[in-house]
C-alpha cells in the first residue's frame, strides 16, 4: 500500500514570538523551527501501518529552502522515500500548500494520505480538507485510530469529538486523513543516523505551482493583551499553601472539621 | 541449544611422581586440566559487544566479583558489571534489557577491576546500538530531542541561557562584547544557566570572580551543552553535533583557560574534544580558585558542619580530590567532616551517564534513589546535631540532593550548597 | 448573492451541540448588521425534532437517511451546491472535527476563503472582519476576506450559547438532496467507558497537568482532592499517558466543566484546555512558569512547584 505523509515546519513556541515591522507577519530572523507536532503523529502512524500491512511510506515537504533535515529525519525514522516539492520563498498558506501538494500527488501513487490534523499557523484552515477537495478525495479529520480494511480498499478511521465520544467511519481509498494522535509516541531518530542521511540520502524533487492563496487579507497581527490576570500569591510552598487554604475557607470550600 | 565452536575435551593430567628443583610435587600437586568447555552458551553476543568500538574489555572479565560491592546501583538493586558480563556470555546483547540503562558510569568498578573492564567505554558503545534500533526509554529520547532543538537538556530557550546574569549583582562580561583576548573563558553549563539552584551558584561565581579581579568572560547565548552525558547514554552523534557547535564558537575567541562549573563539561572538554579538533587548558572552577584562595578577603564566618560529596566526574574519573577541600578548609568557621564514602571511594548521586534523565525509568528497577542513600550518609555525618551542609561541586547535584532530602524526610537536618555558594557567603558581610 | 449568514448545525445523538448555539447567536447579530438573515444549515434523517430545538430560526434543511449521523463526504456533496448557489456573506461552523471537515471542504470546492480559529467576528463597512488565534493563542490575527465573503470556523466559548437559543417555531425550507457521496460511511458512535465519575457534575475539581512529572505523584493529588471532597481531573497529556481515565480529561476534546472550584496544578493553559474550564467559579492555578497562559484566566495564582504545594495544602486542610 502506498502511504503518503505531508510534513511542514512551524515556529518553535519555546521562543517568544514577535511581530515584524509591517505588523502583518512574525519577525522571522530569530525564529527557530520544529516539525509540526501533528505531522509527527501522521508520520508515526504511517510507519506503524506500513510495518503491519506492508507497502511504502513516502514523505513530501514543500521546499522552503530548509527542509532537508526534516526529510532526512523522516528517513532516519524509517520512511522509504522523500520528496521536496516546488520552491517557496516564504512558508505558503494552507490553500497554496494544498494546491502544490495536489499537483505533486498527481505524479505519485497514493492510497492513503496522512497529514497532521492541524498546525499552529493554520490561519486559512487545515491542509487535509483543502487537499482532499483539490484531489476529489474523501477526507476525515481529528482521526485518533486507523485500521486498514481486510481487502485493502478501505480503512476504518475514528473521528474524535468532545467528551471523548468517537465516531467510527469506513472510508474508501484513496483518501486523506487528518491525524490527531498516533498509537505510539513518534519514534526517536538518532542524530548520527540523521547526519549520515543528510550526506548520503537521495531527496527527490517535484515541481509544483507556487501560486494559489487563501484569499485572506491580513490586516494585522498582535500579541493578545491578557484581559485579566490572576492575583498572584508570593512566598515559598508553605506560604502559598496557607494562603490558598485561607482563600478556600473564605469561600466556604473547606469541609467542616478540617484544621485551618 | 546450538553447536559450539569450542572443542569439548575434559581430561586431567597428573604425574604420579614428580620432583622439581628438589621439591616434591608428586600426584595432586602437579594436577592440570586440559582445555574444556565452561560455557554452553552461544558466543555471538559477546563477540558482538567486543566488536563494538569501546566494547573490547568486556571479554576480559573473569567474574572475580570485586566490582559488585562497590557498585552503587548494586546497593539499591541487583547489579554490577559482573552481572552484565554474565548476561552477555549467556547470549543477551542487552539491547532489550532495562539493565542497560541503570549504570551511571561512576567508575567505582573500573577502579577496582583487576582486568580493567571499562563500563565507561562499554556502556556508551552498547547504548549507541540500542539508540540506533530505537530501543531507548522515552524519558531519555525526550531529553535528546530537547538537546537537539535547544542546545540544553531542559528544553529552555537558548536565547535565555544568560538571563541569570540579570540578578547577579555584578556586571558579567560577554566575550563577544568584550572583543579582546581574556584570561578565562568561563563555561557556565546547562543546569547552572537554567535551573533555579544552578543560577544561585552562577551568580555566586560571578561575584567571586569579580571580587578577585579575574579577567573573565562568558559565551552567553552562544553556549551549547557539553553533551557528555548524552554521549554516555548512547548519542555520540548528538555529542558530536554539540561539540561542533561549541568548538566553532570557542575558535572565534582568544582565551588562555577554559573554566567550567560542571565536571561533565570538564570531562568532555579535557578528554573528548581534542579528538574532535579542540584542545586547551581546562580547569574545574575549584582547580582554578584553589591557588587563589589566599587572595580571598573573607568577611564573615560560616559556622557550619560541612561534608563534601566528590562528584564522580571530577573525583574518581578525573583525579581531582584536593582542590575542593582546599577551598572548603579555607572558609573561616567551616568544620569539614568526611563521609565514609569519600575521595576515590565516593558514592554516585545517580545523575551521571544519562541517569539525570532516567529517574522515572530507573525508579521502577531500584529500591531507592542513589541520591537518597547519599543524603542519608550525609545526614549521619553532619546532620544529627543541628543542620548540616552537604557541599557539592557539580550542577547536577543540588536538585538531586534537595529532592532526596525531602523524600527521605530529612528536611531541616541537611541543606545542599555548591562550594561556590559557601565561598560567596563568606565573602559577604555577615547578616546582622 | 445574499447578505445572509449561514450556520452549520452540528448535532449528535438527536441533540444540537452547544457550539452550534454559540455561533447561531452571533450569526443573528451579524446578519442583522449586514441586512440579511441568519440561516441554519441542517442535514438530518429527522429534521423535525432537531428543527424544534432551533426555535425561531430560519432553517435550510436536507432530509435523508444518509444524514442520520455526520459523514464528511455526505455533508460535502450536499452542501457544495447549496453554498455555491446561495452565496451567503458568511458561513460559520464550530471549530470541531465536524466544522473543520465541512468548512475546509467547502472552502476548497466552492472557492470561498476560510478564516480558522476565529474568536470574534464583526461587520465593518458591510464586510466581515475576523479575529483569529494563532500559535497556540500567542498571536491574534485580524483578517478580512479578499472579496468580502468567506467561511469561519469559530472556537468554542467565543460567544454565549444562551444568545443562540430563541423561542418560536422554525421556518424550514427543504432542499432536495443531491446524489449522496458515501465514500465515508458512518458505522457507530463509541462513548468512553462510564462507571467512573462524571466530572461535569462535581463541585470541586483538582486538575493535574504535565507538571505532575510522574504517574506516582498523582496520589499526592488524590489526597488533596479527598481532603477537599472533590475529584481529580486532568489535561490532555495526562490522559494520553494513561495516568488517568479519559473520562477525567478537561478541554476541547475532553469535557467542559463549570465547578465551584477548579485547581489547575502544573497545567500551562493551552487554548484547548482553557476551552474546557474557563467558566469555573473559582480558578486557582499553580505552575512553575510565570508566563503560563493559565494565569490569564485564573483568579488566583502562584509560581511554585506543585510537588511542594500539594502536600503542604493537603496538610493544612486536615
Amino acid at each position: 500500500m502506498e502511504f503518503i505523509v505531508l510534513l511542514k515546519q512551524v515556529p518553535d513556541l519555546a521562543e517568544e514570538l514577535e511581530i515584524d515591522g509591517s505588523g502583518r507577519d512574525l519577525a522571522r530572523d530569530w525564529l527557530s523551527y520544529v516539525t509540526s507536532e501533528w505531522d509527527e503523529y501522521a508520520l508515526e502512524e504511517a510507519l506503524q501501518l506500513r510495518d503491519l500491512a506492508g507497502g511504502t511510506v513516502t514523505c513530501l515537504a514543500l521546499d522552503t529552502g530548509s527542509v532537508d533535515e526534516l526529510l532526512a529525519t523522516s528517513l532516519a525514522r524509517g520512511a522509504d522515500r522523500v520528496i521536496k516539492v516546488g520552491a517557496f520563498e516564504r512558508p505558503p498558506d494552507s490553500h497554496a500548500s494544498a494546491h502544490a501538494f495536489a499537483a505533486a500527488l498527481r505524479e505519485v501513487r497514493h492510497d492513503l494520505v496522512l497529514v497532521g490534523v492541524q498546525a499552529i499557523d493554520d490561519l486559512d484552515g487545515q491542509l487535509g480538507p483543502l487537499l482532499a477537495a483539490e484531489l476529489g478525495l474523501p477526507h476525515v479529520s481529528v482521526v485518533t485510530h486507523i485500521a486498514i480494511g481486510a481487502d485493502g480498499s478501505t480503512v476504518t478511521a475514528n473521528q474524535e469529538y468532545a467528551g471523548g465520544v468517537v465516531a467510527e467511519f469506513e472510508v474508501d481509498l484513496p483518501a486523506v486523513l487528518g491525524v490527531q494522535t498516533s498509537r505510539e509516541a513518534p519514534r526517536y531518530a538518532p542524530v548520527s543516523r540523521v547526519r549520515q542521511l543528510m550526506k548520503t540520502a537521495t531527496i527527490e524533487t517535484l515541481e509544483a505551482p507556487a501560486d494559489g492563496v487563501g484569499g485572506l487579507v491580513v490586516e494585522s497581527l498582535a500579541v493578545p493583551v491578557a484581559s485579566g490576570h490572576a492575583e498572584m500569591i508570593d512566598g515559598d510552598a508553605g506560604a502559598v499553601a496557607s494562603r490558598i487554604a485561607e482563600i478556600l475557607a473564605e469561600r466556604g470550600l473547606v469541609r467542616t472539621g478540617a484544621a485551618s | 541449544m546450538r553447536e559450539l565452536p569450542v572443542v569439548k575435551v575434559d581430561g586431567v593430567l597428573e604425574l604420579e611422581h614428580a620432583v622439581v628443583d628438589g621439591i616434591d610435587v608428586s600426584g595432586s600437586w602437579n594436577r592440570m586440566f586440559t582445555q574444556r568447555s565452561i560455557t554452553d552458551y552461544p558466543t555471538e553476543a559477546m563477540d558482538w559487544v567486543t566488536g563494538l568500538d569501546g566494547g573490547e574489555s568486556m571479554r576480559d572479565c573473569y567474574q572475580c566479583g570485586k566490582c559488585v560491592p562497590v557498585c552503587p546501583v548494586n546497593h539499591v538493586g541487583d547489579y554490577g558489571p559482573r552481572k552484565l558480563n554474565v548476561k552477555v556470555l549467556r547470549g543477551n546483547d542487552l539491547l532489550d534489557d532495562p539493565d542497560l540503562w541503570l549504570c551511571t558510569t561512576c567508575g567505582a568498578c573500573y577502579r577496582v577491576c583487576p582486568k580493567e573492564v571499562n563500563p565507561l567505554r562499554i556502556m556508551p558503545a552498547i547504548r549507541e546500538q540500542a539508540v540506533l534500533e530505537g530501543k531507548i526509554p522515552d524519558e531519555l529520547s525526550d531529553t535528546f530531542q530537547k538537546l537537539q532543538r535547544t542546545g540544553n537538556p531542559l528544553g529552555e530557550s537558548p536565547r535565555k541561557r544568560a538571563d541569570w546574569t540579570n540578578e547577579a549583582g555584578v556586571d558579567v562580561p560577554f566575550i563577544a562584547e568584550v572583543d579582546r583576548p581574556v584570561d578565562v573563558l568561563w563555561y557556565v553549563s546547562d543546569y547552572t544557566s537554567y535551573h533555579p539552584r544552578g543560577k544561585d551558584a552562577a551568580r555566586a561565581m560571578a561575584r567571586v570572580l569579580t571580587a578577585l579581579g579575574v579577567d573573565y568572560a562568558i559565551l552567553g547565548a552562544e553556549e551549547r551543552s557539553d553533551g557528555d552525558s548524552a554521549r554516555l547514554a548512547g548519542e555520540s552523534g548528538l555529542f558530536e553535533l554539540l561539540a561542533e557547535q561549541n568548538i566553532k564558537t570557542f575558535s572565534k575567541y582568544t582565551f588562555k583557560r577554559l573554566v567550567v562549573m560542571d565536571p561533565h563539561a570538564y570531562n568532555a572538554f579535557k578528554n573528548h574534544y581534542p579528538r574532535l579538533g579542540w584542545q586547551g587548558e581546562v580547569l574545574h572552577y575549584t582547580q582554578f580558585l584553589a591557588p587563589l584562595v589566599d587572595r580571598i578577603a573573607w568577611r564573615s564566618r560560616v559556622e557550619l558542619d560541612v561534608t563534601y560529596h566528590d562528584p564522580c566526574y571530577l573525583g574518581r574519573n578525573n583525579g581531582e580530590y584536593d582542590a575542593p577541600r582546599t577551598l572548603l578548609e579555607a572558609i573561616p568557621g567551616i568544620r569539614l567532616v568526611e563521609m565514609p564514602h569519600t575521595r576515590a571511594n565516593g558514592y554516585c548521586c545517580g545523575g551521571g551517564g544519562g541517569g539525570m534523565w532516567l529517574d522515572g525509568f530507573v525508579a521502577d528497577h531500584v529500591s531507592e534513589r542513589l541520591s537518597e542513600r547519599r543524603v542519608r550518609e550525609a545526614v549521619a555525618t553532619v546532620g544529627t546535631d543541628g543542620t548540616g551542609v552537604l557541599s557539592v561541586a557539580c550542577p547536577y547535584e543540588p536538585s538531586r540532593f534537595e529532592d532526596a532530602v525531602k523524600s527521605t524526610g530529612n528536611d531541616g537536618r541537611l541543606v545542599v550548597r555548591d562550594i561556590i555558594e559557601l565561598i560567596d557567603q563568606a565573602m559577604q558581610p555577615p547578616l546582622s | 448573492m445574499s447578505n445572509d449568514v449561514f450556520v452549520l448545525v452540528e448535532h449528535r445523538d438527536g441533540l444540537v451541540t452547544e457550539g452550534t448555539f454559540e455561533i447561531l447567536g452571533r450569526a443573528r447579530d451579524l446578519a442583522s448588521q449586514a441586512g440579511g438573515q441568519a440561516v441554519a444549515l441542517l442535514l438530518s434523517d429527522a429534521v423535525g425534532s432537531l428543527a424544534d430545538q432551533l426555535g425561531g430560526t430560519s432553517i435550510l434543511a436536507v432530509e435523508d437517511p444518509v444524514f442520520a449521523e455526520f459523514s464528511p463526504s455526505a455533508y460535502h456533496a450536499a452542501l457544495v451546491p447549496i453554498v455555491t448557489e446561495r452565496a451567503p456573506l458568511l458561513l460559520l461552523a464550530p471549530n470541531s472535527g465536524v466544522g473543520m471537515d465541512v468548512a475546509g471542504g467547502l472552502s476548497g470546492s466552492v472557492g470561498l476563503p476560510l478564516a480558522a480559529f476565529a474568536t470574534s467576528i464583526t461587520i465593518d463597512g458591510g464586510a466581515p472582519v475576523v479575529s483569529c488565534q494563532l500559535y497556540a493563542g500567542k498571536i491574534e490575527a485580524r483578517v478580512r476576506f479578499r472579496d468580502g465573503r468567506g467561511i469561519c470556523t469559530v472556537v468554542a466559548g467565543a460567544y454565549p450559547a444562551s444568545a443562540g437559543r430563541v423561542a418560536g417555531s422554525p421556518a424550514v425550507e427543504h432542499v432536495t438532496p443531491p446524489p449522496p457521496d458515501q465514500r465515508v460511511r458512518f458505522r457507530r458512535l463509541v462513548r468512553p467507558e462510564a462507571g467512573d465519575v462524571d466530572i461535569t457534575r462535581e463541585g470541586v475539581l483538582v486538575s493535574v497537568g504535565r507538571g505532575i512529572g510522574e504517574q506516582e505523584n498523582i496520589e499526592l493529588v488524590e489526597a488533596l482532592a479527598a481532603a477537599l471532597g472533590g475529584v481529580v481531573s486532568s489535561s490532555r497529556p495526562v490522559a494520553d499517558a494513561g495516568w488517568l481515565p479519559r473520562t477525567r480529561q478537561v478541554g476541547k476534546s475532553g469535557l467542559r466543566v463549570k465547578p465551584k472550584l477548579y485547581l489547575a496544578l502544573g497545567i500551562s493553559g493551552a487554548p484547548e484546555h482553557l476551552e474546557g474550564m474557563r467558566d469555573a467559579e473559582l480558578i486557582v492555578a499553580v505552575n512553575t512558569d510565570p508566563r503560563a497562559p493559565i494565569f490569564g484566566v485564573a483568579h488566583y495564582g502562584a509560581v511554585a512547584d506543585i510537588l511542594d504545594v500539594v502536600p503542604a495544602l493537603t496538610k493544612r486542610l486536615g
